[in-house]
C-alpha cells in the first residue's frame, strides 16, 4: 500500500464549489443510487472535483462529504486510498502518467520515464519550473497490448517510442494538447495486430443477414448428413520446419509427452518362449560336480537357479550353445540381448577349459 | 482456428458501426424478449449446460453462480447484479475493448443476467482510468434506454435499470467484495466471507458480481444454444475467449479465439511470432500478473485453457499472455510485479500489507544479486506464509509469481548472487530486507 497525504496547508485553497455544469453532473451521479445510499457517489464526485481543479483539495473533500452527508473522515479515507486522486497540484497543461508495470516495462516504459525525467523533472509529482508539466509512474493502466503507453488527463497515447513521447510532451507544453492524435501512435487500429487483421477482416462475415443465410444452409446440410460433433485435432503442435528463423523441431521436446508409467503400460511385453521350443538347449540331469555358473559375468544366484531348472549345470553346456539356442535363453530370461553382449559362450569356454586361471588369461581380470 | 461467424465479439477492433443500429445488424438484441419469455430457470439451465466458466480469472461456472441467488425476496430486499469492469490485472485489456467497441453485448447481457437472477438493477463498476470507455458504455446504455430495450416498461418485458459507476485506480477493487465496498463509497477493503454476496452483497442485499466478458457472452450463448458454445474447445474448458498477446511478440493484439488453442498456434496466427524467433522465447506469464511464470519449453505446445495451464503449475487467469524473450531480465520483471502488488495491497491483513513490501525488497536485492543463497529459500518460505492467510486472494496473487520464478529460474538467481559476491568490494552482502 502506498502512503498518501494531503498537500500542505500553504497550497490548499480556502474553499471549493462545483461550477454549474459539474453541479448538474454531480446531481445525476447521486440520483443513480438508492435513497440513503448517497455515499456511493463519493468517488465520482471527487473525480469531478479533480477535473475542475486539476487536483483534489481539502476543501473539495469536505465539500463533497457535506453534499453526501458523510463524515469528513470517511471522505478523507476515500481520497487517500484511491491513487487516481491527485492530492497535490500537478502540471496545468499536462500530467503525464506513465504505465510502468511489467507488460509496459517489457516494451520499453523505462525509456519513456527517462524522457519525462529529462523533459519535465527528475522526480515524479514535481512540476517543471513553469508549473505546466508533471509526471508520475502509475501501475497498469489496462492497455497492455498497446504497450508502452501514457495517459494524459482523459486520453491514452499508446505504442509509444521515446521520440514520439518527446513530441507529445512538447505539443502539450505548447498548449496544443488537443491536437495530438489519441490512441495508438503507430497507425494500427486500436488493439488489432499492427501488420493487419487476423480476424474480423470484413463486416459481412459477422452481419446477422450473412449468419442467418449460413445457418439456414447449415441446417439443411445437417439434415442431409449426420454430423459428428467433435472438435478436429489441432495442427498447432506441428513444427514449422521450413521457417527461416528457427527450427522448433530441433529445440522443442516431442509434442507427445508420455510419463514413464504410461509408456510402460502401453508397451507390450514380448511373449515368453515356450519350453517346448525346438531351440531350447538340451538339458541334463543334475551331475555330481556342478559348475559355479555365477562365475560367468551376468549370472547371479537367481539366474543360476533358472538355468538349473532348465537343466544347465556346466560351463561346457553353455559353451556349446548355438545362436538360436542363445536367443531362446535370452528371450526366456528376458535379457534383451545381454547373453550376446556379455559373450557368455566365450566366458564359459574359458571357464570350462581352465577354470578361473584360464578366465584371467583370456579376459585379463578375475571373473565376478 | 475460430471463424468469424463463431466470434461473439464482432466489433472488438471498433472498425464497424458501434451504435445500436450497427450492433443490431450484427445480431445483438435479436429476440431478447423471446429469451426472457422462456423464463429464469431456462436461462440458468442453459448457462449451466453451456459450461461457461467465469472470465475474470477464477473460472467459476457462471450458471452455477447465478443459481445461488435467492428465488424470492420475502424480506423485501432487492437483488442486484454488479458487473466487474475494474480490469486492472497487468496484461489484461479485454474488457476495455468490449466497453469501448462492443458495449451492446454487455448491456444486453446485463438485462438477461439480471432477469435470470431476479435483480432490479445492474451496476457496472468501470475502473477509473477507463474514462473514454466509460463514456462509450454510457452512450450505449442511453441508446438502449431510448429504444426502450431497458428501463421501465421496456419492449423486453422486464423492468431493469443499468447504472455505470467508476473507481479511482485501485487494483484491489477487482476483488468482488472490495468492489462492493467501493461501490458503497468506502475504501476498497475486501469483506470476510461468509456471508457471501449472494446473500449479503451490495447495500446488504443479494448480489452477484460477474466479469464483463462473462456477462457479455451470455446473450449470444442463449441465442445460439448451449450446445454451440460447449462444442468449442475441450471438455470443462469450452467456448471462445478473448486472448491478449502482450510483450515480446511481433504484433501484440487482442483476439477472440477458441479455448484450448495451443500457445504456438495463438502466437503464430495472431502475434506474428516471437520477437527473434521461437528459439528466443524465454518464458511466458500465461494469465495476467498473478499467474506463475512458465518456461518456454513447457508452454510452447500447451493448450491455453484452465486445465492445460494448471498442469503446467500456472493458471489461465484472464488469458493475458505476457511473452518474454531472452533479452528479458526475468528477475527484474517479476520484481516489478512484486512492486505492483506491494503498491496495490489494501493494508487490511498483516501478512499481505507487510509481506508484499518485504518480498519486493528482497526481490530488488535478488535483481542485483545482493543476497545470500539461503535467502532464496527464506523468500519462498515467506511467500508460503502470505499465501492463504489473507482475506482476499491478493496475498496469493503476490506470492505466486515469486514462487513461479524460484521454481523455474533458481539457477539464474544463484548465478547473480555468485556474480555479485565475486565482484563485490564488500566482503559480506548487506542485508536490508527485514526492517
Amino acid at each position: 500500500m502506498s502512503v498518501r497525504r494531503l498537500a500542505e496547508a500553504s497550497v490548499q485553497p480556502a474553499s471549493f464549489a462545483f461550477n454549474k455544469a459539474f453541479t448538474a453532473q454531480a446531481k445525476t451521479w447521486i440520483k443513480k443510487y438508492p435513497k440513503g445510499r448517497e455515499q456511493s457517489a463519493v468517488i465520482p464526485l471527487l473525480m469531478l472535483a479533480q477535473e475542475q481543479d486539476g487536483w483534489v483539495t481539502k476543501a473539495a473533500i469536505e465539500h463533497v462529504a457535506d453534499m453526501l452527508g458523510m463524515p469528513y473522515i470517511r471522505a478523507l479515507e476515500v481520497a487517500t486510498f484511491y491513487t487516481q486522486f491527485q492530492l497535490k497540484p500537478v502540471g496545468t497543461r499536462a500530467h503525464i502518467q506513465v504505465c510502468g508495470t511489467t507488460p509496459c516495462m517489457l516494451r520499453g516504459s523505462e525509456e519513456l520515464m527517462d524522457v519525462c525525467r529529462s523533459k519535465i523533472h527528475h522526480d515524479q509529482f514535481h512540476t517543471n519550473e513553469a508549473g505546466t508539466l508533471s509526471w508520475e509512474e502509475v501501475e497498469c493502466l489496462g492497455a497492455c497490448v498497446n504497450a508502452p503507453m501514457v495517459m494524459i488527463f482523459k486520453d491514452t497515447y499508446e505504442d509509444l517510442t521515446p521520440e514520439r513521447l518527446g513530441e507529445i510532451i512538447d505539443q502539450f507544453e505548447a498548449g496544443k494538447g488537443e491536437q495530438v492524435k489519441t490512441g495508438p501512435q503507430t497507425g494500427r487500429v486500436y488493439s488489432a495486430p499492427l501488420t493487419g487483421f487476423t480476424s474480423l477482416k470484413e463486416e459481412k462475415g459477422v452481419l446477422k443477414t450473412t449468419r442467418d443465410k449460413e445457418a439456414k444452409a447449415a441446417s439443411k446440410a445437417a439434415k442431409a448428413a449426420v454430423v459428428e460433433a467433435t472438435v478436429p485435432p489441432s495442427n498447432a503442435a506441428k513444427p514449422k520446419t521450413d521457417a527461416i528463423e528457427t527450427s522448433p523441431a530441433v529445440k522443442t521436446p516431442s509434442k507427445v509427452k508420455a510419463a514413464p508409467a504410461a509408456e510402460k503400460a502401453a508397451s507390450v511385453a514380448a511373449p515368453k518362449p515356450s519350453l517346448e521350443d525346438k531351440n531350447r538347449p538340451v538339458g541334463i540331469a543334475r551331475p555330481v560336480a556342478v559348475d559355479d555358473l555365477k562365475l560367468i559375468s551376468g549370472v547371479g544366484p537367481k539366474i543360476e537357479g533358472t538355468l538349473h531348472e532348465l537343466g544347465i549345470f556346466t560351463f561346457a553346456q553353455v559353451a556349446s550353445w548355438k545362436k538360436a539356442e542363445r536367443e531362446w535363453v535370452d528371450g526366456y530370461l528376458n535379457f534383451k540381448g545381454r547373453i550376446e553382449r556379455d559373450d557368455w559362450v566365450k566366458q564359459a569356454k574359458a571357464l570350462a577349459k581352465g577354470g578361473v586361471a584360464e578366465y584371467i588369461r583370456v579376459f585379463g581380470k578375475k571373473p565376478v | 482456428m475460430l471463424e468469424d461467424k463463431d466470434r461473439i465479439f464482432t466489433n472488438i477492433y471498433g472498425r464497424f458501426d458501434q451504435s445500436l443500429a450497427g450492433a443490431m445488424a450484427r445480431g445483438h438484441w435479436d429476440g431478447t424478449a423471446g429469451l426472457i419469455e422462456k423464463g429464469r430457470e431456462w436461462i440458468i439451465n442453459e448457462m449451466k449446460a453451456s459450461g461457461l466458466r467465469g472470465r475474470g480469472g477464477a473460472g467459476f461456472p457462471t450458471g452455477l453462480k447465478w443459481s445461488f441467488m435467492p428465488k424470492s425476496n420475502p424480506d423485501g430486499r432487492p437483488s442486484y447484479l454488479v458487473v466487474n469492469a475494474d480490469e486492472s490485472e497487468p496484461g489484461t485489456c479485454k474488457d476495455r475493448d468490449i466497453l469501448r467497441h462492443d458495449p451492446h453485448t454487455l448491456v444486453e447481457g446485463c438485462l438477461l443476467a439480471g432477469f435470470a437472477m431476479g435483480a432490479v438493477a445492474a451496476y457496472i463498476y468501470v475502473r477509473g482510468e477507463f474514462i473514454r470507455e466509460r463514456e462509450a458504455l454510457q452512450r450505449a446504455i442511453d441508446e438502449a434506454y431510448e429504444a426502450k430495450l431497458i428501463g421501465k416498461n421496456n419492449k423486453n418485458g422486464y423492468d431493469f435499470d443499468i447504472y455505470v459507476h467508476h473507481g479511482a485506480g485501485a487494483y484491489i477493487c477487482g476483488e468482488e467484495t472490495a468492489l462492493l465496498e467501493s461501490l458503497e463509497g468506502k475504501k476498497g477493503q475486501p469483506r470476510l466471507k461468509p456471508p457471501f454476496p449472494a446473500n449479503v452483497g451490495l447495500y446488504g442485499c443479494p448480489t452477484t458480481v460477474n466479469n464483463v466478458e462473462s456477462i457479455a457472452v451470455a446473450p449470444t450463448i442463449l441465442r445460439r444454444g448451449a450446445a454451440w458454445f460447449s462444442g468449442i474447445g475441450r471438455p470443462n474448458n469450452v467456448g471462445t475467449k478473448l486472448f491478449m498477446l502482450v510483450g515480446h511478440v511481433n504484433t501484440p493484439c487482442t483476439v477472440e479465439e477458441a479455448m484450448g488453442i495451443t500457445f504456438r498456434e495463438l502466437v503464430e496466427k495472431h502475434g506474428g511470432g516471437i520477437r527473434g524467433g521461437w528459439d528466443n522465447l524465454l518464458a511466458v506469464i500465461p494469465g495476467g500478473a498473478s499467474c506463475p511464470v512458465v518456461k518456454a519449453e513447457d508452454i510452447i505446445d500447451c493448450p491455453m485453457d484452465f486445465d492445460g495451464l494448471r498442469e503446467r503449475k500456472s493458471s489461465f487467469g484472464t488469458a493475458a499472455v505476457i511473452v518474454m524473450d531472452k533479452s528479458t531480465d526475468i528477475v527484474k520483471a517479476i520484481a516489478r510485479l512484486s512492486y505492483f502488488f506491494k503498491h496495490e495491497s489494501c493494508g487490511q491483513c498483516t501478512p499481505c500489507r507487510e509481506g508484499t513490501g518485504w518480498m519486493w525488497r528482497v526481490m530488488e536485492r535478488l535483481v542485483r544479486g545482493e543476497a545470500h543463497k539461503r535467502e532464496i529459500d527464506m523468500l519462498l518460505d515467506v511467500t508460503k506464509q502470505v499465501e492463504g492467510h489473507t482475506i482476499c486472494a491478493l496475498g496469493d496473487a503476490a506470492a505466486w509469481p515469486i514462487q513461479g520464478l524460484i521454481r523455474n529460474f533458481r539457477p539464474e538467481i544463484e548465478r547473480r548472487i555468485d556474480e555479485f559476491s565475486r565482484n563485490s568490494h564488500r566482503a559480506e552482502p548487506v542485508l536490508v530486507a527485514a526492517e
